[in-house]
């Protein structure tokens, strides 16, 4: 491990877009090493702190693609706030199963979930303001920002979470061992 | 006389009529490929064998090889076209390779592997394609169809029913099913053909079969795309074209 004397701790963002968490839960799943990640970084906007809004960042790492207004924006704000950003997982990559409604026109899709689905009550579409505007698609987020770096897998494994952070934290460009490289 | 070709520096010997991937599979050097199957007349389509052949960019597979060819292969440069390729087609289709059954068995995704494809890189298509699951023991999803014809050479040289065929040009080339209702289920292809047990990736799959191995225990678990590859040898005569 590098021990040079570090005056501040690499700052780190991350966010959950149209993902299911799973990427984060595999983040916690590199189990007693927490501990020296902590060592090492420090958090910021991320659902482990609860900070609203991304501030200046060393590493945004974005787990979820672009589904809704309000993804678009808090993508953006973590590409004008890291120097590094990361797409994780396949979701953030290629859309993956959120992207299954691609092909479905929306309104197809809202009346079949709120209106036709057997055991909805009430039958409304929601139309709150305070609800962000769906997309017609999902969107990889390579598709709307610049991604420096992609981590695949689905979720990535601990270890592929934990060489890949490593590598960044400490300044080399992240390699993927072969065996670490997955899809699903 | 051997006649000999020398591919990345290395020869190896061929025989009249071999092309430039025989004479690499026969010596085991590698040559990436999807379209391809030793077991049937190649078709040239996917271009992931394409390799430089005394200067000019050639499919492998198809081009035969000549006494004193100069070929180079496994380079940067046409790696990286490869890789392109790949990518290319990942967003054409629609591939969730996460909720497909063929993950760890399909090889678009070992290519993928192979080649350190890490994003798919181009704006995804998303295009509407069908399932047809009319079938009782066979679902095509064409999603998943990367128009290598594997199974349209399988059915028609190997089952001798002509069950599949390509139609429409360019970007709207697509797999269609010989029956007049255009439905699997009302051909005569049996889950014992050839054809259903050829297709590279998760477009062709046989029912009842789901998940019977488990992720991380599948062909591409054990072993890469290369080893895969050149495992399989040729089993029918070369056709003496
Ligand atoms: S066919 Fe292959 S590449 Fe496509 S989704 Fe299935 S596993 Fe992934
Ligand atoms: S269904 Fe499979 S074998 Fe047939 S053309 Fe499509 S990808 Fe190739
Ligand atoms: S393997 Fe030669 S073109 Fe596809």
């Amino acid at each position: 491990m590098n021990n040079q004397a570090r005056i501040s701790k690499v700052k780190i963002a991350t966010c959950s877009l149209a993902g299911c968490f799973g990427c984060h839960t595999s983040l916690l799943d590199i189990d007693e090493r927490l501990f020296d990640l902590l060592g090492m970084v420090e958090f910021d906007r991320s659902p482990f702190t609860d900070i609203k809004h991304c501030g200046p960042c060393d590493i945004g790492i974005v787990e979820g693609g672009v589904s809704n207004a309000e993804n678009a924006r808090v993508l953006r704000e973590f590409r004008d706030n890291c120097k590094v950003l990361v797409a994780i997982g396949p979701c953030a990559i290629t859309g993956n199963v959120p992207a299954l409604r691609n092909n479905i026109d929306l309104w197809d899709c809202f009346q079949e979930v709120y209106l036709y689905d057997p055991g909805t009550e009430g039958n409304q579409i929601p139309n709150d303001p305070e609800l962000p505007l769906p997309f017609d698609k999902v969107y990889p987020i390579y598709e709307v920002v610049k991604v420096d770096y992609f981590l695949n897998g689905c979720p990535p494994s601990p270890d592929a979470i934990w060489n890949f952070l490593t590598d960044l934290i400490e300044g080399r460009k992240p390699e993927i061992d072969y065996k670490l490289l997955r899809y699903d | 006389m051997n006649k000999a070709i020398t591919i990345d520096g290395k020869t190896l010997p061929f025989e009249d009529g071999q092309t430039i991937m025989d004479a690499a599979l026969t010596a085991g050097v590698y040559i990436p490929r999807l379209c391809h199957n030793p077991e049937l007349k190649p078709h040239g389509s996917c271009k992931l064998c394409v390799v430089n052949a005394n200067g000019r960019n050639v499919t492998s597979c198809t081009m035969p090889a000549s006494d004193g060819m100069v070929v180079t292969n496994n380079t940067p440069e046409l790696n990286e076209d490869r890789k392109a390729l790949v990518q290319m087609l990942f967003v054409e289709g629609n591939h969730i390779c996460p909720a497909c059954e063929a993950s760890g068995n399909c090889q678009l995704q070992a290519a993928g592997y192979y080649l350190r494809m890490e994003s798919p890189h181009f704006t995804h298509f998303y295009p509407p394609r069908r399932v047809d699951a009319s079938h009782p023991d066979i679902f095509l999803d064409l999603n998943r169809c990367i128009l290598c014809e594997l199974c349209v050479r399988a059915s028609r040289d190997i089952d001798k029913k002509n069950v599949f065929g390509i139609s429409g040009r360019g970007i709207d080339s697509h797999l269609v099913v010989n029956s007049e209702s255009g439905r699997l289920g009302d051909t005569n292809m049996a889950v014992t053909d050839k054809a259903a047990h050829i297709c590279p990736t998760g477009a062709i799959l046989i029912k009842r079969k789901g998940y019977t191995i488990p992720i991380g225990k599948r062909t591409f678990d054990q072993k890469t795309l290369s080893e895969f590859h050149l495992g399989q040898v040729k089993q029918p005569e070369p056709d003496g074209e």
